[in-house]
């Protein structure tokens, strides 16, 4: 079974439709791609999946459960992280404040536990810090944890949310347009990070991407939407030798995607 | 997509002060030794000072705890307020009615006043979920409006003249009836809710407030319930205010709906903003201007309160963030 089925999703705003009937299936353990001209609704999806948008129509299933009507809180819970295409981080706190947030729903202290300090709170407090932590090492910034959030550059600010995103523990974590704004060297490096994610960390992966370089070198399977319709799927080759994704996205774009 | 440099942090020199005082305060024999010295100093107050003094203290240590109240609300989770005083005209009448209309003991009171706190917390923090920022604030303002107009013309309340004759508390068989008490009793209030405030701000719901404050939709797509969060901001912060309301009552021993009027409501959120809005020591001090100012400036005479106005404003101007300033780094001890 697929960890994550989109069946026949409709997404309309008045009259406008966003997202018309798209399916897809994405597998565990797998890195998929979803892409597309600029206003194609690739973001709309996203925002369908974590429970930002309420489809109009259609059915999600993740790990064989619905995510109709269900709020971003609880998508999380149920084990879906994401990223955002600008920055949301919460600039004025801490990065180790930030990413403990990740935490926040794999937790349970209250107000009372809180006040009095009780044992359990005291442990609970101590394991959200170390998950924290080791999502901060993994990514490699861990030396920055007590720098303010808006305080460092941008590069660092992306990898703060990215362990942000790996601190709720998700099963599968989505990416929107994880490499806007980086430069030649923390591309690669981001190409890396995904990988390592998938394989030390057992988390499928699904990104919304503008870099079509990138693109081809991670994903091992891709999705080509237009208009908000499914025009192609399969390998990077397959897809590029579809003369749909020639006509609606590569044909019209310059060859050297400049984002 | 424009590439943005990093960011150099440099420090001036006010700032470069401030990271050695904060420093020098991580040092927990010192920061214990000055507090130990404060409360004792504070306790000692009253036996040298005039009534005048305490009261004014007495005052300070209500507005301390208000603000505190508040700054959960305000500075916490970033939720503007602007009817804060219905808060605490809920607890004051909550215990008022009981206590002068039935007779029954203060401390007996208290449990009723933190119910009703919670039902006002709830009645304003409901249907207000999806507001924010202006929008919040005017329905804020209307619902503190609407709590002082309607305990003006109920019956239970006492109408515009208000209740009189609320009973004084008996505390061990001692009657508390002296200023001097009624200090001590705000005083160990206040320590309360500073207390609470930091236990509250270092946890786990403390933090939950600040990525709501933060960015709403990066704290709902981190697993907060924005929901269940807002709302307990906003049952806490009321519930500090009904308390030490409950409280004012049986030091004025009589209330009228002119006690919580808007300016309260301004005066107290003043303190929060013009201190910083959540840092609790910024809190405390801003509480702490807010009372002793206008007290000290007396001899100034009538425009004291334009003084004030004017000192208020270049504040706000040079200092949005609030006199209190901040660390820009960590303490790297935790």
């Amino acid at each position: 079974m697929a960890l994550l089925e989109i069946r026949d999703l409709t997404l309309r705003f008045g009259g406008l439709c966003a997202i018309n009937g798209l399916s897809l299936e994405i597998e565990e353990h797998s890195i998929r791609s979803l892409i597309g001209p600029n206003g194609a609704g690739k973001t709309c999806v996203f925002n369908c999946l974590t429970g930002f948008y309420k489809p109009s129509s259609g059915d999600m299933l993740f790990q064989g459960a619905s995510l109709i009507n269900k709020k971003p809180h609880f998508v999380t819970y149920r084990g879906m992280a994401r990223t955002f295409q600008n920055l949301r981080l919460f600039k004025q706190l801490s990065v180790l404040e930030n990413v403990m947030s990740g935490m926040h729903c794999r937790t349970n202290s209250g107000f009372f536990s809180s006040v009095l300090r009780t044992k359990g709170q005291q442990a609970e407090e101590k394991h959200i810090r170390e998950v924290a932590e080791e999502c901060l090492d993994f990514v490699g910034i861990l030396d920055k944890k007590h720098h303010m959030a808006k305080n460092l550059p941008y590069g660092d600010q992306r990898r703060v949310e990215w362990a942000r995103a790996l601190a709720t523990q998700p099963k599968l974590l989505m990416l929107d347009e994880p490499a806007a704004g980086l430069n030649r060297e923390e591309k690669a490096r981001l190409i890396e990070l995904i990988a390592r994610v998938r394989d030390e960390r057992k988390i499928t992966i699904f990104l919304i991407e503008h870099d079509m370089s990138l693109v081809m070198k991670v994903s091992e399977k891709i999705f080509v939407i237009d208009y908000g319709t499914k025009i192609a799927e399969g390998t990077v080759r397959e897809v590029q030798d579809n003369p749909l994704v020639v006509e609606a996205y590569l044909g019209k774009e310059e060859q050297e995607d400049a984002v | 997509m424009e590439q943005i440099k990093p960011k150099k942090i440099t420090l001036n020199p006010f700032e470069k002060v401030v990271e050695k005082l904060y420093e020098l305060f991580d040092n927990n024999v010192l920061r214990y030794s000055v507090l130990i010295t404060m409360t004792a100093f504070l306790v000692y107050l009253p036996r040298a000072s005039s009534l005048f003094t305490q009261e004014i203290m007495t005052n300070m240590f209500f507005y301390v705890v208000v603000c505190l109240g508040l700054n959960i609300i305000v500075g916490f989770a970033g939720l503007l307020h602007l009817g804060y005083a219905a808060f605490f005209a809920v607890g004051a009448y909550v215990t008022g009615i009981m206590s002068a209309t039935y007779g029954i003991n203060f401390w007996l009171t208290l449990p009723f006043s933190i119910v009703a706190a919670i039902i006002a917390g709830l009645a304003i923090g409901a249907p207000t979920l999806r507001l924010r920022g202006d929008y919040l604030a005017i329905v804020t303002l209307g619902f503190g409006e609407i709590i002082r107009i309607t305990v003006r013309n109920v019956g239970i309340t006492g109408g515009a003249v208000g209740l009189i004759g609320i009973e004084r508390p008996v505390f061990f068989g001692i009657v508390l009836n002296q200023i001097s008490h009624f200090y001590y009793m705000f005083f160990i209030l206040s320590i309360i809710a500073i207390f609470v405030s930091y236990r509250l701000y270092d946890s786990r719901l403390g933090r939950a407030w600040q990525y709501i404050r933060e960015d709403e939709d990066a704290a709902a797509a981190m697993g907060i319930n924005v929901v269940t969060t807002r709302l307990s901001a906003f049952i806490i912060g009321s519930c500090f205010g009904a308390l030490a309301g409950s409280f004012f009552a049986v030091k004025m021993t009589a209330i009228s709906p002119d006690s919580f009027m808007f300016i309260h409501s301004i005066m107290i959120l003043l303190a929060v903003v013009l201190g910083g809005m959540g840092k609790i020591p910024g809190v405390v001090l801003g509480a702490i201007i807010v009372t002793i100012f206008p007290e000290i400036s007396r001899d100034i005479g009538q425009y004291r309160l334009i003084i004030f106005a004017v000192i208020l404003l270049v504040l706000m101007i040079y200092r949005p963030q609030g006199l209190w300033p901040d660390r820009q780094f960590q303490s790297t001890k935790k």
